[in-house]
């Protein structure tokens, strides 16, 4: 059962995918009820391992591949809080998507990459060492691809070009760093940290920085952030899995894997590196807001709202005090529900009112109460007003920038709290306050409930995570879990 | 005896099925098909032999060096395997090029002459695919430097026939250029032998790896022998004529003549530096071929960025990935070869052998497809294939990962374990080239994927070709794809026979 667990978490997703590149573009019912029914089970399944992995059970999965290059497959607190996201939001993105996508054509070639895409994100979660991320780490950037450039016009064509651009060269000097660092060390596994003695300082500084530009590519960290708003060119849902689980979030989750199961606290604040990703990330913070805050296509405001969110993650995880990674942990799983409901809304007034600019949105709240309910919600969140989910990762990396002695840390978080307000607010004045032009009013408002339940849902979640924070299963009490297991061991 | 027998099969196997293909030209695919069966059964049975360890015989009941040792390890049965599925998908894919359609007897003569030129060609592929393979099968299996010559002119010049088939002025200058090479190389291989000869009195790889090779002579025929079989091999500078002759060949030939026939001269050139003249083989000499390999990469792969047309971007592709296998010889070779990481990279060299030849194969067979639907193999017209053969296009990606060298592809683990041999011989120059390597691969195998992936303006026409043809290249591409997941027993089975291998990773 212990090596069955993990390969069912990840066949779940996996298998379905390959299913799904065989049917035929005809076979809907088959190709519906595979995505759906492999969702539903990953989720049962993430449920079970949940529960028992609070009880301190291990689930571990080891294939040997050539020397050196092992598959392992391992539950621990920490993934399973990635897990956890991608399985919920696969479930409501894939109920989003089939209503959203309709009759288009080449659905099987979405669905079979989007599986795929997820499948990647569930191995990125569950792996055990550093080889076995690297691999995921890939194969994601290999299945996002034909989602990105999915409708095959000039546009999605560039964006897959740019996505690439920086991926692939992102992704070797991961490699680099990994082949450097296990042939002084041997193969790294996350359980146990390795003993990096063998390397000099130097040699680990730059192994480190490698890491994060590998990384960081990802996780969009500023200046390697930008094929992020070139991706919005992607339909709807792939923008919303792209922003609030996949891609960026395997990059954050990487960097905090980096950060604490490969260097380990201790010889992270002895080289002294943590300090300059916590400034870069500041940087990131500050300069996507501003970015954001000149967009006036909707899509890619929110795009360069996820630059600056994302580094939240990498803040928290950089600044090495036990608050200020319970902050950036929860805020991985806080921005991707927050996030993705603002994709889907994005998606749903695009598709069903037309509406792309940021000024289309005059009006349409009474028209579309549902989205723009959903809307406000995650947009009052992500500025961090209390008592959405938001304000609980603000809150705890604040106290975290305090306790590690770099008080500037708030004065970031407030700054990029008031250009939020500033970019966000706005879209709520026009959807509730201003009167719609003459043409949108006359449109038949066209909710219909597939498209409108994930949102909706996820929008509740916001909520509910930010009112039931201090439960055990709340994405706060998971995160004070998984930090008080990196401390006290 | 079994054991004797499968090891004389593999050589003879294909060669009685060529011979009644040269008699009756008409039934040539038939034979084939039978050869193929009974090379595959003696394959079979030569791995189930070799998991008891290393066979080997000796021809002519004579000790060597009287007699002609042959001798399967591991290693060669895995090029064997490769020669087999990359063959079996070739004959099985030329039914399909080379069928005649049945058209009405033509009544003009110069459409009577074009129907009799590709009857002609039809029925010369498959005695020159068979007779190819027995001289590939020869050379993996002599240990015998002259044998191996004979084996080595028997794939030439069938080599130089394929790209001869379509008879076009395109096609037959490719392959006198082609045919000028290989006779020069031929010449030089021939001359450094026969030096050899007249020095140790045998040509056995075995017995030579125990002569000293002191005299200038020795170096002059080591050095003779190298340059002839580079020229064999392609490798940059000496790579002019390969891709023209790739390109101008019928796809089918194309995919055997890019993954297996450089390799034969490449497997040459590892029997003796790292074997025969090993004592000879000194670290600056061993960089040497390490630098030509490296510089192979980066040229081959900047020139493939600049076709215009896929097939000959496939065939710069090769110029560039046989130069990753020289990378073996600087890390394995001379006096590494005693160090820990040369199991690492001498497995690695073979693992990027293994899966270049399968997903080169594959490539060209979807360039074929493409090329038959479109009637052109621009680059640029391949617009929209992802919608009419999203088949091709699936497989054409799989290769292109492989060739990238991205997981979980058996490109990767070549990559992985050659980049670990290069940091643990502090010799991180060669890693900076391989993974810069991989990054020009998939620049220039972008152009066409992203060409695939667009709309088109204006819909081609296309002749449609059946999902099942379209699936021969998907299942090269796979098991490429997929070598890297499935690499634990493969790395075994590599390490049969090889002597200085030690139980268990570094």
């Amino acid at each position: 059962m212990s090596a069955a667990l993990p390969l069912a978490l990840l066949m779940s997703s996996l298998l379905p995918a390959l299913i799904t590149f065989c049917l035929p573009e005809k076979a809907r019912a088959w190709r519906n009820g595979l995505s759906l029914g492999g969702a539903a089970l990953m989720l049962t399944l993430v449920v079970y391992t949940l529960q028992a992995v609070a009880m301190g059970a291990q689930f571990e999965l080891r294939y040997s591949l050539v020397p050196g290059l092992d598959l392992w497959l391992r539950t621990d607190a920490l993934s399973l809080l990635f897990l956890t996201l991608s399985a919920a939001l696969w479930l409501l993105t894939t109920i989003y998507a089939i209503n959203y996508f309709g009759h288009k054509p080449n659905q099987s070639r979405f669905f079979a990459f989007f599986g795929l895409c997820v499948a990647a994100t569930s191995g990125i979660a569950l792996s055990g060492s550093l080889i076995t991320f690297f691999i995921f780490y890939e194969l994601l950037t290999l299945s996002t691809w034909p989602l990105v450039t999915h409708k095959q016009d000039e546009r999605s064509i560039a964006a897959g070009r740019s996505y690439l651009t920086f991926a692939l060269p992102g992704s070797t000097v991961l490699l680099v760093a990994i082949v450097w660092l296990e042939s002084a060390v041997g193969p790294v596994s996350f359980g146990a940290p390795a003993e990096l003695q063998t390397l000099s300082d130097t040699s680990l500084r730059w192994i480190f920085l490698l890491f994060m530009l590998g990384l960081g590519v990802k996780a969009a960290l500023v200046p390697l952030h930008g094929w992020l708003p070139a991706a919005m060119a992607a339909p709807a849902p792939v923008s919303a899995l792209l922003h609030a689980v996949a891609v960026v979030k395997a990059g954050a989750f990487g960097i905090v894997r980096v950060i604490y199961d490969v260097f380990g606290i201790e010889r992270v604040a002895e080289l002294g590196v943590g300090l300059g990703l916590a400034v870069v990330a500041s940087v990131t913070i500050v300069w996507g807001s501003l970015r954001a805050l000149q967009q006036t296509d909707i899509k890619r405001r929110l795009a360069f709202s996820t630059v600056s969110q994302v580094s939240y993650i990498v803040l928290g995880a950089a600044l090495i005090g036990p608050f200020a990674v319970i902050g950036g942990l929860v805020h991985l799983v806080h921005q991707g529900l927050m996030k993705i409901t603002l994709f889907f809304c994005a998606g749903i007034y695009d598709e069903r009112a037309d509406v792309r600019e940021v000024v289309g949105l005059n009006g349409l709240g009474p028209r579309m109460p549902w989205t723009s309910v959903a809307f406000s919600i995650a947009a009052m969140g992500m500025i961090g007003l209390p008592p959405m989910a938001g304000f609980v990762s603000k809150w705890y990396l604040g106290i975290g920038g305090l306790q590690s002695g770099q008080p500037w840390v708030v004065a970031v978080l407030i700054a990029s709290t008031l250009l939020n307000a500033a970019y966000f607010l706005p879209l709520l004045y026009r959807l509730w306050f201003l009167p719609a032009d003459a043409a949108q009013s006359t449109r038949p408002s066209a909710e219909s409930f597939g498209l409108v339940l994930p949102p909706v849902a996820t929008a509740a979640v916001v909520l509910a995570a930010g009112l039931m924070a201090g439960l055990a299963f709340s994405p706060l009490g998971w995160a004070t879990l998984i930090v008080e297991r990196l401390y006290l061991p | 005896m079994t054991s004797e027998v499968a090891v004389v099969g593999m050589v003879l196997l294909p060669l009685l099925a060529a011979l009644p293909a040269v008699v009756w030209p008409r039934q040539g695919k038939h034979f084939a098909a039978v050869g193929l069966v009974a090379t595959w059964v003696c394959l079979t049975v030569l791995w189930i032999q070799l998991w008891q360890g290393p066979v080997s015989v000796v021809l002519g009941s004579w000790p060597v060096p009287l007699g002609i040792a042959w001798a399967v390890d591991g290693a060669r049965a895995a090029l064997f395997t490769l020669a087999g599925a990359v063959m079996t998908a070739v004959l099985i894919y030329a039914r399909k090029e080379f069928a005649l359609v049945h058209q009405p007897e033509p009544t003009s003569q110069k459409g009577r002459e074009k129907l009799l030129g590709q009857r002609r060609q039809a029925e010369s592929f498959w005695p020159l695919m068979l007779l190819l393979w027995t001289g590939l099968n020869l050379v993996v299996v002599t240990d015998d430097l002259f044998n191996a010559y004979v084996g080595l002119e028997l794939v030439s010049l069938s080599a130089v026939a394929v790209v001869a088939l379509a008879g076009n002025a395109e096609a037959l200058s490719a392959s006198l250029r082609y045919l000028a090479y290989a006779l020069m190389g031929s010449l030089w291989y021939l001359l450094g032998v026969t030096l050899l000869y007249g020095q140790h009195a045998t040509l056995d790889v075995g017995l030579l790896s125990q002569a000293a090779w002191s005299t200038p002579t020795d170096i002059l025929a080591l050095a003779i022998i190298t340059v002839g079989l580079f020229i064999k091999t392609a490798l940059f500078p000496f790579h002019a004529w390969l891709p023209s002759a790739h390109a101008s060949a019928p796809a089918a030939g194309s995919a055997v003549l890019s993954a297996l026939v450089p390799k034969v001269a490449f497997l040459l050139i590892l029997k003796i530096w790292l074997d025969a003249g090993a004592a000879a083989a000194s670290p600056a000499a061993l960089n040497v071929l390490g630098v030509l390999g490296a510089m192979a990469v980066v040229y081959g792969s900047l020139l493939a960025l600049r076709q215009e047309r896929l097939k000959l971007l496939i065939a710069w592709s090769t110029v560039a990935q046989i130069g990753y296998l020289f990378f073996v010889f600087p890390l394995a070779g001379g006096p590494a070869q005693e160090q820990p990481w040369s199991t690492d990279a001498w497995s690695g060299m073979w693992f990027q052998l293994v899966s270049h030849g399968l997903a080169k194969a594959a490539m060209f067979l979807c360039a074929g497809l493409w090329l038959q639907a479109l009637g052109h193999d621009r680059i640029t017209g391949l617009r929209g294939m992802v919608n009419y053969m999203p088949i091709t296009v699936l497989a054409f990606g799989l290769a292109g990962v492989s060739l990238m060298g991205l997981p979980p592809s058996g490109g990767f683990a070549a990559k992985y374990l050659l980049l670990v041999a290069a940091f643990a011989a502090g010799q991180w120059w060669w890693a900076v080239v391989i993974v810069l390597g991989g990054l020009l691969a998939a620049l220039y195998l972008y152009r066409p994927l992203a060409a695939a992936m667009s709309r088109p303006e204006t819909p081609p026409e296309l002749k449609p070709v059946a999902a099942g043809w379209q699936c021969l290249p998907l299942l090269l591409a796979l098991t490429a794809a997929l070598l890297g997941l499935a690499s634990a027993w493969p790395f075994e089975a590599l390490q049969i026979g090889r002597p200085d291998w030690q139980e268990g990773p570094l």
